[in-house]
């Protein structure tokens, strides 16, 4: 009879709110991953009102937004091509101008990594870079991804696995799996913008995802592992008769 | 002959032979499986809490472009009992498609009254769920010796009302399920817990042969108790295809998981307790009612989702009185969620147990050692209790100074995993000395593969590299859904017996007397074109430990707690836990990890809302249902019980079941007042805090539980003997 000891030891981050924090600067949710000026006209051109946004956003900015929007063609509702730079291939898609990135590239393009959970911002599961920035896919329309680079867990490596990858498989970071594709595109990121994150940068930057099967410490282990720092999880023999006499 | 005691790979931390395959995206699940000419399923689900649905008209989705099927969910006239209730179902060539034509069907339905809180349903007057049966189920009553005489003579007596949400499932993989229907066969790949048990399903609902049947889980996103059966989602989808001529894929959405999938009952326990001056228990009463959705006459035993659950939990006493009821509501309908019943049980018994030992000045530590039945939690808490610093953490209630107030609390589980006899694998050793292991089992995230691999590598005495685990498939040899923490103790033993007769046929063809290890290559290219098939079984003497000794895990929490802002911080949780024989002290430790952030949860955030006035469920997304996310992670320390000589055991439900209790036990050491019904929001703190007028408590005054627990005692009750878990 062994007494295992093992010890995920993770240091509380700051944020003192116990609830979901806020997007991180770094995560998919934040403003610089989706890119703000794209979506926001597209939000004023479908809720063709503006007193109540000008008054927050700015009447002058608003308008000239407007005029920008109003400018273009409007497309759809029927599909139309629709050219996806995925994983450095130029691909064209016939897709009604409502299809999101996420869709398009789960359904039109084959690639199943980016998972669909919430469809709403909320879970990071469906995160790809875009241009080297993680981004939520289904908060995309795949109009919008055009002339972007779009990277996803399959076009991260030709051979072999990346060393967050590697850290991930070694340090257990996930369980069924379905949240890992995600969490893994957005620790790249981290770790590409910041080398050596910290325990609390690395949290912050995976505060836009959401693991139901309670990945997160080993998660955190693996996103400091492959940034070369100390393994944070151990597991030791105890003999039994030391623990438990 | 036992497990081997020397080991190369048994107990040792392990990465799962699947985690590449995740981690590149190469891991196709359910909701991944695309078919050529595949379409679109989806579902239309009530608006109404209550109708009879007179008529469906599916005529102008059916013309509706891309569209290939429509279909009712049942023959008309029928009658929904709660919002999201499934009404019919489209399939066509997108999702745009089929999100259109949903919104053409019409029905015609007539609204019925409804009732969404049980405090309202529980009441003579409310209107009824189910016509013909009452809200309030009957009642499971249980009696041992001269209770009211015990509490007259007790040192100390507590009463206190303690009370827990619907809490929901939410895997990130949705459920759902990919058919192809091939003339009159049919396959189908579901994101569920048990292959087997889903065939069986589907066969029955849809009156087709078994042996036409397939279905496949190679990967799924994990379930928690939510996914054992094809369910309405599952069934319609074969429908569809059938009826389209075309594979069709019918994934539920976010939304639709909070309205109908399952869901962890709600409990309203009234627990009285009695105790000697030392702390000696000499009296449990205990009466709870709970919804599990719209049906509530039904099974109300823990284990298949009723309202029930175990009691008296763990302790026990000389005089006992239960009595447990089910209320109906129009919700959607509860199902297993991990651990049933246990997490809610611990909740009552562990926060009365927590109030009385205040009462009465004892250490909340000694009275669970001097109260506990199992000699392997006693002797978890002691070990626990040091590692954790109890003693020097442990103060007086609400003693701490500042506005942010430390608090620790423990709690226990009871577990037995038990198995299933009949599970079978099979092993095939070809002549490269690779080996291939076929199990009808599945793995949900909890690692059964890995499990598979280890032990078959481990037997054999070959490199882990040379086997690989295949699972998920009705072709495979029968195993068991995955519930009740068994699928280990069910599929290793199977793997041990057909390593052992593959290496009784190697050793005969090869003419080599132990072919592991060393000679392993060149035993196995002796069988050129006919590799090596060992068949076994189950078998007595590797995991029979759990079922004739109860396990056993103990769980301590270290919370903050702001007095102004009423925020709980979970600082830390140790978790002692008993594991039977380690099979991969790297899964399992990923696994007890899960149980724990599960726990924290179901303590501090999670609660389905239903609105009163509409019937609707108020919060069917992640914005308003709080799942724990990474700033919530507290440092979660794990001792693992490593005790080869019980063989093996599962422990992904045990390490959940304390969590909530050792959290609120904390919450109610910091504060100094019990914040007594879970999830243990801001809100629920200020009002015990007395700096908010009772939130959480608005929609009820203590008459109407006055009145609900006296309804309940008047009810018919059945007496059962139940199992005592401890
Ligand atoms: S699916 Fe995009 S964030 Fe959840
Ligand atoms: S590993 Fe299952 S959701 Fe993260």
């Amino acid at each position: 009879m062994a007494l295992y000891a093992s010890r995920a030891k993770i240091r509380i981050a700051a944020i003192g709110f116990p609830m979901k924090s806020t997007p991180p600067p770094t995560g998919p949710g934040s403003p610089t991953g989706l890119s703000t000026p794209v979506s926001r006209r597209a939000f004023l051109r479908g809720l063709s009102t503006t007193a109540l946004t000008a008054a927050t956003l700015g009447a002058e900015s608003v308008a000239a937004e407007l005029a920008q929007g109003n400018a273009e063609q409007p497309r759809g509702p029927a599909a139309l091509p629709v050219v996806l730079t995925i994983n450095g291939e130029k691909r064209t898609f016939s897709l009604e101008p409502r299809v999101t990135l996420l869709e398009a590239l789960r359904q039109s393009a084959g690639i199943t990594s980016p998972k669909e959970v919430c469809e709403r911002a909320t879970c990071g599961a469906c995160t790809v870079l875009l241009d080297g920035v993680p981004v939520y896919a289904c908060m995309i329309l795949a109009i919008e991804a055009q002339g972007r680079a779009i990277t996803t867990v399959e076009g991260l490596s030709r051979e072999g696995l990346t060393p967050v990858q590697k850290a991930m498989v070694e340090h257990d970071g996930l369980q069924c799996g379905f949240c890992s594709p995600g969490f893994v595109m957005s620790l790249t990121a981290l770790l590409k913008s910041n080398p050596h994150p910290t325990e609390e940068q690395v949290r912050k930057a995976c505060s836009g995802h959401l693991c139901r099967c309670g990945s997160y410490p080993h998660i955190f282990a693996a996103a400091l592992a492959a940034s070369g720092g100390r393994p944070v999880s151990k597991i030791n023999l105890i003999s039994h008769d030391h623990a438990l006499a | 002959m036992p497990w081997p005691e020397k080991n190369r790979y048994l107990g040792k931390p392990t990465p799962r032979a699947d985690a590449p395959a995740k981690v590149t995206g190469r891991a196709k699940y359910t909701a991944d499986v695309v078919k050529p000419g595949m379409l679109f399923g989806a579902i239309l689900r009530s608006k109404w809490p209550a109708a009879e649905v007179r008529a469906i008209n599916l005529e102008k989705a059916l013309a509706a472009p891309g569209i290939k099927a429509a279909i009712t969910a049942q023959p008309v006239p029928f009658i929904v009992n709660y919002y999201g209730d499934e009404l019919a179902a489209v399939a066509g060539t997108s999702r745009q498609a089929v999100l259109d034509a949903l919104e053409l069907i019409q029905v015609d339905a007539r609204p019925r009254a409804f009732v969404t809180q049980e405090l309202d349903a529980i009441k003579p007057d409310a209107p009824r769920v189910v016509p013909d049966s009452p809200n309030l189920g009957e009642g499971k009553a249980r009696e041992t010796g001269d209770v009211d005489a015990a509490f007259a003579s007790s040192a100390g007596v507590i009463e206190g009302l303690y009370e827990t949400q619907v809490e929901l499932h939410h895997p990130l993989e949705p459920q759902g399920s990919a058919v192809l229907w091939d003339g009159d066969e049919m396959t189908a790949w579901s994101s569920t817990q048990g292959v087997h048990g889903v065939r069986t399903a589907f066969a029955s609902s849809l009156e087709v042969p078994q042996n036409k049947i397939r279905v496949l889980c190679e990967y799924m996103g994990g379930g928690f108790g939510s996914k054992f059966m094809p369910g309405v989602q599952g069934i319609l989808c074969a429908r569809l295809a059938k009826a389209a001529g075309a594979p069709v894929k019918l994934m539920i959405t976010r939304f639709e998981q909070a309205l109908a999938v399952g869901n962890r009952p709600s409990s309203h326990q009234k627990i009285k307790l009695g105790a000697d001056a030392t702390g000696k228990l000499t009296a449990i009463q205990l009466e709870s009612f709970g919804t599990p959705g719209h049906r509530s006459g039904a099974s109300t035993g823990g284990g298949s989702g009723g309202a029930a659950f175990p009691a008296p939990y763990i302790y026990q006493a000389p005089a006992t009185r239960i009595k447990q009821g089910s209320v109906a509501i129009n919700a959607g309908q509860s199902c297993a969620f991990r651990a049933p019943g246990h997490p809610v049980a611990s909740f009552g018994i562990e926060s009365a147990l927590d109030d009385l030992a205040v009462k009465l000045g004892v250490d909340p530590v000694a009275i669970r050692i001097l109260n506990d039945p199992l000699e392997i939690r006693r002797r978890e808490y002691q070990v626990g209790a040091e590692r954790f610093g109890w003693k020097e953490k442990y103060r007086q209630p609400g003693s701490s100074s500042g506005p942010v107030k430390i608090g620790v609390g423990c709690a226990g589980s009871a577990w037995n995993s038990g198995m299933v006899r009949e599970t079978q694998a099979e092993v095939q050793i070809n002549s490269d000395g690779t080996v291939d292991v076929h199990c009808g089992i599945q793995d949900l995230g909890t690692g059964s593969r890995s499990v598979v691999q280890v032990v078959a590598a481990e037997m054999l005495g070959i490199d882990l590299a040379l086997v690989t685990a295949h699972v998920g498939d009705t072709h495979f040899p029968p195993g068991p859904s995955s519930g009740g923490s068994r699928t280990t103790s069910s599929i290793a033993p199977a793997v041990y017996d057909a390593c052992e007769k593959a290496l009784a046929e190697l050793k005969e063809r090869s003419g080599i007397e132990d072919p592991r290890g060393a000679n392993w290559k060149a035993a196995c290219e002796k069988l050129a074109a006919f590799p090596v098939q060992g068949h076994g079984r189950w078998r007595e003497g590797l995991a029979d430990g759990g079922s004739k000794v109860a396990q056993g895990g103990v769980q301590f929490a270290e919370v903050e707690v702001d007095t102004e802002t009423g925020f709980v911080k979970v600082r830390r949780v140790l978790v002692v836990q008993d594991c039977g024989q380690v099979v991969n002290s790297l899964t399992c430790e990923s696994q007890i990890n899960g149980g724990v952030i599960m726990g924290l949860g179901y303590a501090l955030y999670e609660q389905r809302m239903m609105d009163r006035t509409t019937g609707v469920v108020l919060n069917p997304n992640f914005e308003t249902y709080k799942l724990p996310g990474p700033a919530d992670m507290p440092e979660i320390d794990i001792l693992m019980i490593d005790q080869p000589e019980r063989g093996v055991i599962g422990i992904g439900e045990p390490c959940t079941v304390p969590t909530a209790s050792a959290i609120a036990n904390a919450v109610a050491n910091a504060i100094g007042v019990r914040v007594a019904s879970l999830p243990i929001t801001p809100d629920k703190v200020l009002a015990a805090l007395g700096k908010v007028p009772g939130a959480g408590r608005q929609d009820t005054t203590a008459l109407e539980i006055e009145q609900a627990f006296a309804r309940l005692a008047a009810a018919p009750a059945t007496t059962a003997r139940e199992e005592i878990h401890a």
